[in-house]
C-alpha cells in the first residue's frame, strides 16, 4: 500500500462539500487534496470542520496555529508571520471551521489548492492531530499567500466525517480528494 | 510519482525504535510517517539519528538542522511563529524533531519526516519534517525542521527515540516514494 484513493467530492455552486463516509480505522492517515476551489464571493475564507462518530452538527472542538507567507505580484512586499485571527482555542467555542485560507480573490483565475493531513481520526485515546498547507491569491494587492494551519480536534471520540465551506457563499468550483495513508 | 509502504514499526514501551532494514537505492526518498507517538516521559522532544553504510552503526553522524515552530496555547493566548534555537548546530547528537510533547493519555505527536537520496555517494542527505504535537502545557506546536547528514556516505538505518524515557505507544510507516 501507500497513496490509495478513496473518493472524490466536486463542488458546483456548493454551500458545502462533505465527506460522510470512507474515514474509518482502514487507514492511520488520511489526505484530502484541493485541487483549484474556486469562491463564488469575494473576500471570504474556505475551511473545514468535523463530526466525531454519532455527532452531527459539524462542531468539534479544534485548538490550532496558524501562520502565512506572502509575496505580491508587483514584488513591491512580502511578509511573513503568525496569523492569530485564523488559529482557534477554546475561546472560540465549538463548531467554528478551521480555515485554510485568509481572504481569498475569486477572479476566474484564482483558486486554493493544497492539502490536508488527518492523524489516526479512528483512534479513541487521543486526540486528532491535522496538519495543512496551501496556497491561493489573496483577494487584496495580488499577494501568492502560502498558508500553513495546524492542530488538534480536541476529542478522544473516533472522527469519521469532514465538511468544507466557504465562510460566505457558495464553492463555485473544484474537487476534493480523499486518499488513505499506509 | 507513488508512495510504496516498506514496514511499520509498533512502539510499546521501547526506548527507541531503529529501523535497520529496507533504506535502499530502491528509493529516491524516503518518508517516515510517526502517529501518535506518546512518550513515557512528560515534556519530551522526538529525536532521530542515523547510520552511514559501512560505519560504526553507532547512530552518530554529523547533523545541522534549522527550527522554527507555530505555538498557540489552548485558552488562545501567545500565538506565535518563529525560530527556535533547539536546532542542531554541526554535531553528532540526535537532532529534535519537536519538543515538550505531553504524556497525558490524550496527548502525542504526529508528523512527517522526508530523508533525500540516502543512496547517494556524493551528496550530503537533505531531510524535512513538517507535524503537530500536543504540548506538555496544554499548547499545540506545529514544527518545521530541515537540514542535512553531512556525510557522503550513503545512510542505510535510522533510529528515533524521545529525549528522555520511553516511546510508550505509537506507530512509525516507511514509505519508499519514486
Amino acid at each position: 500500500m501507500g497513496l490509495t484513493y478513496i473518493s472524490s467530492v466536486t463542488a458546483s455552486g456548493s454551500a458545502t462539500l462533505s465527506f460522510t463516509s470512507g474515514i474509518d480505522a482502514t487507514y492511520n492517515e488520511y489526505q484530502f487534496h484541493f485541487v483549484n476551489i474556486h469562491a463564488a464571493t469575494d473576500s471570504t475564507y474556505f475551511g473545514f470542520q468535523f463530526n466525531a462518530d454519532g455527532a452531527s452538527g459539524f462542531d468539534e472542538a479544534i485548538i490550532s496555529t496558524a501562520f502565512k507567507a506572502e509575496h505580491n505580484e508587483a514584488d513591491s512586499a512580502t511578509g511573513f508571520g503568525y496569523n492569530g485571527s485564523q488559529d482557534q482555542a477554546t475561546t472560540d467555542g465549538n463548531g467554528t471551521y478551521q480555515h485554510l485560507t485568509y481572504d481569498m480573490e475569486v477572479a476566474n483565475d484564482e483558486a486554493y489548492s493544497g492539502i490536508l493531513t488527518l492523524y489516526a481520526p479512528a483512534d479513541t485515546t487521543f486526540v486528532k492531530h491535522f496538519v495543512a498547507n496551501g496556497n491561493y491569491i489573496h483577494h487584496s494587492g495580488k499577494y501568492s499567500q502560502n498558508f500553513f494551519t495546524a492542530g488538534y480536534i480536541n476529542a478522544e471520540e473516533a472522527i469519521d466525517e469532514i465538511s468544507f465551506k466557504m465562510d460566505s457563499g457558495n464553492i463555485d468550483a473544484g474537487t476534493i480528494h480523499m486518499y488513505g495513508v499506509g | 510519482m507513488a508512495k510504496t509502504l516498506i514496514s511499520t514499526h509498533t512502539a510499546s514501551a521501547d526506548t527507541s525504535i531503529d529501523i535497520t532494514s529496507g533504506i535502499t537505492s530502491a528509493y529516491k526518498s524516503y518518508e517516515f510517517h510517526f502517529v501518535n507517538l506518546h512518550p513515557a516521559n512528560d515534556g519530551v522532544g522526538l529525536r532521530f539519528q542515523v547510520n552511514a553504510a559501512g560505519g560504526d552503526k553507532g547512530f552518530d553522524e554529523s547533523m545541522i538542522s534549522t527550527m522554527f515552530v507555530a505555538t498557540l496555547n489552548e485558552d488562545g493566548s501567545s500565538g506565535a511563529v518563529a525560530y527556535n534555537a533547539a536546532d542542531q548546530a554541526v554535531g553528532t547528537d540526535y537532532p529534535l524533531l519537536n519538543f515538550n510533547t505531553g504524556n497525558d493519555d490524550d496527548q502525542s505527536c504526529s508528523g512527517v519526516l522526508t530523508l533525500f537520496g540516502p543512496s547517494s555517494t556524493t551528496y550530503v542527505k537533505h531531510y524535512t519534517y513538517t507535524g503537530v504535537t500536543s504540548a506538555e502545557d496544554d499548547k499545540v506546536h506545529n514544527h518545521f525542521i530541515a537540514g542535512y547528514i553531512n556525510v557522503a556516505a550513503a545512510i542505510d538505518e535510522i533510529s528515533f527515540k524521545f529525549s528522555g524515557g520511553n516511546i510508550d505507544t505509537g506507530v512509525i510507516k516507511m514509505f519508499g516514494v519514486g
